[in-house]
């Protein structure tokens, strides 16, 4: 990807590859244009200029006109909040995505994440009764149901306590190889990006300052 | 207990002022929501303009609405001529007139119930729902509405009290026609002007208070059950 944007004063310039699977970690001090980054990936704002592309699949390009609306963008987004739907199950949290997808494009099934996740035992509960932890492994399930070309995880352990953030690594870990999505991991913790990935993008006042295989 | 019984008139009175009030509330709804969910989430040139015209009916004297609506929709009015000479339909004069100026003066109440509640639906949760594949239209019933029943049922419910109430602008626009357009208000108003009124008048009142209780009672009722439903 490769895209400039301005926000008030502030200019996000940034441009990199990410890996085709596995996790790529997005790390910066807070500020540093992170949440921007995801933002645009996901449809959520628009970039001035540039190019986004999965693969050879652009979902954004200011030379040929392209701009897929985010629900045309099939990149499943794990905000820091969380985000469940407070009026639903976690069940119907799940297969809300899930549900809009024709089921032959529905390359990762229900049983198989709920396993992955150990969530079988919420599906019945209220996204308000879950904790933090739960809450998170509910969010990154209703993201891999869309089947989802890339993954998107904004600060996803960002509001939790450190034991919480140690139970739940093991699962983004492995998310993406069991499906061999690529992941796009936001962090502003060094230590949580290196327990999950060697490949980080440093991202510093808009800009991306090295690509590092550490 | 022969002094509760209602005359012919009186019931014509209560049974309109419901028919009013209900019609009044489920015609505006919609366009409530639409001019609530406006107001809450488009930024556009006008918009405090749309604002404030839709504020209007509440500070200005129910009477000048009446007169406003007695222009625009009475048969010689703008809109009201062009209505009966192509739809051989009119407003003025008519339950269907009161059904107009009661809607239009609960409007702001309705309005403001529904977009308080719009203002407090997570955006963040409704961007999710986007990043899901859901498109705004989907998003607006699966997510929004939902979230914003509660405000929905106060709008609903502030607007069917303010409509039993109306008497100003009902008064001026469509008369006191007893059986047509004699709501509980205008026929309240009417006994305590006639010699030997006063049980009528009071029996009305005690209908009053009872229907406003009963819209009271039943959307605190209404709006806990939606609260449980989302404790699940």
């Amino acid at each position: 990807m490769r895209v400039k944007r301005t926000q008030g004063r502030f200019l996000v310039d940034v441009d990199f590859t990410g890996a085709s699977s596995g996790v790529t970690a997005l790390y910066g001090p807070s500020g540093a244009g992170k949440s921007s980054v995801i933002g645009m990936i996901a449809g959520l704002a628009r970039p001035d200029s540039g190019r986004i592309a999965i693969g050879d699949r652009a979902l954004f390009d200011s030379g040929r006109g392209i701009d897929l609306p985010p629900e045309k963008r099939r990149v499943g987004c794990v905000f820091q909040d969380g985000r469940l739907f407070p009026h639903l199950s976690v069940r119907s949290n799940l297969t809300y995505g899930m549900k809009l997808i024709s089921p032959a494009e529905r390359k990762i099934p229900l049983d198989q994440v709920i396993d992955l996740l150990g969530i079988g035992h919420l599906l019945d509960r209220n996204p308000k009764h879950l904790s933090g932890g739960e809450k998170q492994r509910a969010a990154i399930g209703r993201a891999l149901l869309i089947s989802p070309s890339a993954l998107l995880m904004d600060e996803p352990l960002a509001s939790l306590d450190p034991a919480r953030k140690d139970e739940l690594i093991p699962y983004i870990a492995c998310v993406g190889r069991e499906f061999s999505i690529p992941v796009l991991y936001v962090s502003h913790s060094l230590q949580e990006i290196r327990r999950l990935t060697d490949r980080i993008v440093f991202l510093r006042d808009g800009r991306v300052e090295q690509v590092a295989e550490c | 207990m022969e002094w509760l019984r209602l005359s012919p008139v009186e019931w014509d009175a209560m049974r309109l002022s419901l028919r009013v009030a209900v019609w009044a509330v489920l015609l505006s709804l919609p366009l409530g929501i639409a001019v609530a969910w406006v107001l809450s989430r488009l930024d556009f040139p006008g918009r405090r303009l749309l604002d404030g015209c839709i504020h209007l009916p509440l500070v200005l004297p129910p009477v000048v609405t009446g007169y406003f609506l007695l222009l625009a929709f009475g048969r010689n009015g703008f809109i009201g001529s062009f209505l009966y000479a192509h739809f051989d339909f009119t407003l003025a004069f008519r339950w269907t007139g009161a059904v107009l100026a009661s809607a239009v003066m609960a409007f702001p109440l309705m309005v403001r119930a529904i977009r308080l509640s719009l203002d407090n639906v997570d955006r963040g949760v409704e961007a999710a729902a986007r990043t899901l594949g859901a498109g705004p239209v989907r998003v607006f019933f699966t997510v929004t509405m939902p979230l914003a029943v509660p405000g929905v049922i106060t709008g609903a419910v502030l607007a069917f009290a303010r409509s039993l109430g109306e008497f100003g602008a009902t008064i001026m626009f469509v008369s006191n026609i007893p059986g047509q357009t004699q709501t509980l208000p205008l026929a309240l108003y009417t006994l305590t002007q006639v010699p030997g009124g006063e049980s009528g008048a009071m029996r009305l009142c005690i209908i009053a208070v009872i229907i406003a209780m009963v819209a009271l009672v039943s959307s605190e009722l209404l709006s806990r059950r939606h609260a449980t439903a989302l404790d699940g």
